[in-house]
């Protein structure tokens, strides 16, 4: 193609001396032996999914001799791409941590290769060996688990017996999220509904408002959700006098009185592990997983409106789950077309990888995956 | 190349003669200086608006120019963004030709994305001289009809082009989720509903020894088509003459209905393209992420660009600049990512008020420059 108003040769030649007269003014940057890059889909304070990241790369802020460079609203797209690769370039970041899980293939798939010195750690994706690029790795937490336990506040909490989850797709993470809590509240009563209302997008205020309005008027008087950010969800859910369990971050300070608990990331921990590892000289192995007991979750503090009887119940069922192996997905159990799940004596403990890909919705969720 | 003498000849006055040819360049010049002066005073409220922010202005530009421009990396990061939004930028120069407002593009960009990934699955194994194209024109085909039904629409039952196509788009969005979730959704895509990843021999690949895929190219080339077909075709004439008053077109014996139609459908099947790109280029499968706002940036594109298509070329890659920019002033200024908006929302703006200006400076008045 010769048709191109540049010169490879001579744009670059340009390019070069354009640089250099360019009196730029010096970043104050301090001098660092790591420098950690953090790449969020949404807004940092979104008092969810990319919250929950930045507070997490806030504590890794707070270690001696770490850089941390943050962008948020970085789509998934060649924009992520190219977000890496400035970090790369222009603030010498040899750790990453892009968090959206459509920021792995194929993007970061294409920078890794390119970039074999460097480490690119990805929230939610399953890194493959073999598959995979080596300078890549996956990490995410069982958070179910934390649904499961919200499901045990919401239990308490109802007396409709109907409580309601606004949820943005129906893949698998999603998915694990509504019948876990559904379950955790059916330990508590076993007559009790679980109405689930996808908006179809990640993050769309007004059809989660919407949602949420939904939810109330068909009775629900509990609702937890699955949206980057949970705000919207726990406001409209608060000003229709529904209990709330929170998700992703701490929502309690938008409405205290009536927060139950919530399934929070503990990413803090995770990041300084790794961060550590790194400038020991070590290697992240290249997928991680924890829950509760590794510390990857945690739950908010419970509210003032969890019953004595609530908390007890809570509090066992948490240090169960903290010693491993705890099962919410067990026979005998059916999806709710029927078909059965999971036979009696038969089990999905929390880091079963088959729950990674689930893609039903047990009995007693109203709702439908398609 | 030939040597050009410029010197003053004597004769008649005309083109050739000084008073002449300073007035036609003051003439010319009014379409260049006015966009430019109205960048630079948009850039200039918007240094005001850092400075209220307690921003330094001159260290937001040296940002800019650096990620944008300043280096080979920002060179390439600026032009890897710039191939959607020329596309993007001509679905809707092409209907404002006859004076239609067309802002949903972003329509086109998915349904074109999203042809281009299902038909992919089918021609897997095919020789990719054969299948690329195949898939270009579904694309092309997909987006035309989509914003090829805004024209029909327009002409036929009269409906506003404007709030058709940016309906229009919210429906596509809401069918390319329904389709990479349901009917084309590759099954192993879990957690990011997708269709089947295309095969490596069907991705379009980067221009050899730079880091920018060949939509860059094919984005100018189809600028280029653009500005000859509105400017040396009868088609753009006609289409223009519609564009200044359709009645009279009518009487003159014009198609105007088919003119309509075929420059939608056309805008429409080069933002189509966009969507081929993204799909084959980039993502190497039809997902959500194909709703990225292309579209929608590149209407200030093509507004900038004032619907000339060859100006769509530098204003798509000053607009990618600024993007390619806002990652590293949200890191060493800590602003928010929003600021890019804030800036181009402000350049927009100076750019339609400037529009007012044209014919009522008397820089620009050839006359003044005529020797009396």
């Amino acid at each position: 193609m010769t048709s191109t108003p540049f010169s490879r040769r001579g744009f670059l030649k340009t390019s070069a001396a354009l640089a250099g007269a360019a009196a730029l003014p010096k970043a104050a940057f301090a001098a660092g032996d790591l420098t950690v890059g953090f790449i969020y889909v949404g807004p940092k304070d979104d008092y969810g999914y990319n919250q929950a990241h930045a507070e997490g790369a806030g504590a890794v802020k707070a270690l001696a001799g770490v850089t941390v460079v943050e962008e948020e609203n970085v789509a998934e797209t060649i924009d992520v791409q190219k977000s890496m690769e400035s970090m790369i370039n222009f603030d010498g970041a040899t750790l990453l941590f892009p968090t959206s899980f459509g920021y792995f293939d194929p993007h970061i798939l294409e920078v890794a290769p390119k970039n074999p010195d460097l480490r690119f750690q990805h929230c939610g994706g399953l890194w493959q060996d073999g598959v995979h690029p080596t300078n890549a790795g996956s990490y995410f937490g069982y958070i179910g688990m934390g649904q499961y336990l919200n499901g045990i506040t919401a239990g308490y909490a109802t007396k409709t017996k109907k409580i309601g989850f606004v949820a943005a797709k129906p893949i698998p993470q999603v998915l694990l999220n509504i019948n876990s809590f559904l379950l955790g509240a059916r330990s508590v009563d076993s007559e009790i509904t679980c109405q689930v209302i996808f908006t179809g997008e990640w993050s769309l205020a007004v059809k989660e408002a919407e949602a949420t309005n939904a939810l109330a008027d068909a009775g629900c008087d509990v609702v937890t959700c699955h949206v980057d950010g949970p705000k919207v969800v726990m406001e409209t859910g608060a000003a229709r006098g529904m209990y709330l369990n929170g998700y992703h971050a701490n929502q309690s300070s938008l409405a205290p009185e009536i927060y139950l608990t919530g399934a929070e990331w503990n990413w803090a921990k995770v990041y300084e592990d790794m961060v550590k590892t790194t400038m020991d000289g070590g290697t992240i192995p290249n997928f991680v997983r924890g829950g509760l007991a590794e510390g990857f979750i945690k739950m908010s503090p419970l509210g003032p409106a969890v019953s004595d009887e609530a908390r007890n119940k809570f509090e066992a069922t948490k240090a169960e789950i903290m010693k491993g192996g705890f099962a919410a997905i067990k026979g005998p159990l059916k999806d709710n077309k029927g078909n059965v799940i999971a036979t009696e004596g038969q089990a999905f403990e929390e880091s079963d990888v088959a729950l990674e890909s689930m893609d039903y919705l047990v009995e007693g969720v109203i709702g439908a995956t398609s | 190349m030939a040597v050009v003498d410029h010197s003053p000849v004597p004769g008649p006055r005309g083109l050739a003669s000084p008073e002449g040819w300073l007035a036609a360049l003051a003439r010319r010049s009014e379409a260049v200086l006015i966009p430019l002066g109205a960048l630079i005073a948009g850039l200039a409220v918007f240094g005001l608006f850092l400075m209220s922010q307690g921003k330094s202005p001159a260290e937001f530009y040296g940002l800019v120019y650096k990620a944008g421009f300043g280096t080979a990396f920002s060179w390439q990061n600026t032009l890897s963004r710039t191939a959607p939004l020329l596309f993007a930028a001509l679905c809707v120069a092409l209907p404002a030709r006859l004076g239609l407002v067309v802002i949903g593009g972003e329509g086109a960009i998915v349904m074109g994305g999203v042809a281009c990934g299902a038909l992919a699955g089918a021609l897997s194994g095919w020789p990719p001289a054969l299948a690329l194209p195949l898939m270009a024109a579904a694309g092309a085909l997909v987006g035309g009809v989509w914003i090829g039904a805004v024209g029909w629409l327009r002409h036929v039952r009269g409906v506003n082009e404007t709030i058709a196509s940016l309906l229009m788009a919210y429906i596509a969005i809401a069918l390319m989720n329904h389709l990479v979730e349901g009917p084309f959704r590759d099954p192993a895509s879990l957690n990011k509903p997708s269709t089947a990843p295309l095969p490596e021999a069907l991705r379009v690949g980067n221009i050899p020894g730079w880091d920018v895929h060949w939509g860059l190219i094919f984005g100018m080339l189809a600028c280029l088509l653009a500005w000859i077909l509105i400017e040396r075709t009868t088609w753009g004439f006609a289409a223009r003459i519609a564009g200044g008053n359709a009645r009279a077109a009518q009487v003159q014996g014009l198609p105007v209905g088919r003119l309509i139609i075929g420059f939608t459908a056309l805008g429409g099947a080069l933002a189509g393209l966009a969507g081929v790109f993204e799909v084959t280029a980039v993502h190497g499968s039809a997902n959500a992420s194909l709703a990225a706002g292309y579209g929608y940036t590149g209407i200030l594109v093509a507004f900038l660009a004032r619907h000339n298509p060859l100006v769509i070329i530098p204003v798509a890659i000053l607009l990618a600049g600024f993007e390619a920019s806002s990652g590293l002033v949200q890191r060493r200024m800590d602003l928010p990512d929003a600021t890019t908006l804030v800036l181009q929302g402000i350049v927009f703006v100076a750019i339609l008020m400037s529009e007012t200006l044209y014919g009522r400076l008397r820089l620009f008045a050839p006359e003044r420059w005529r020797s009396t």
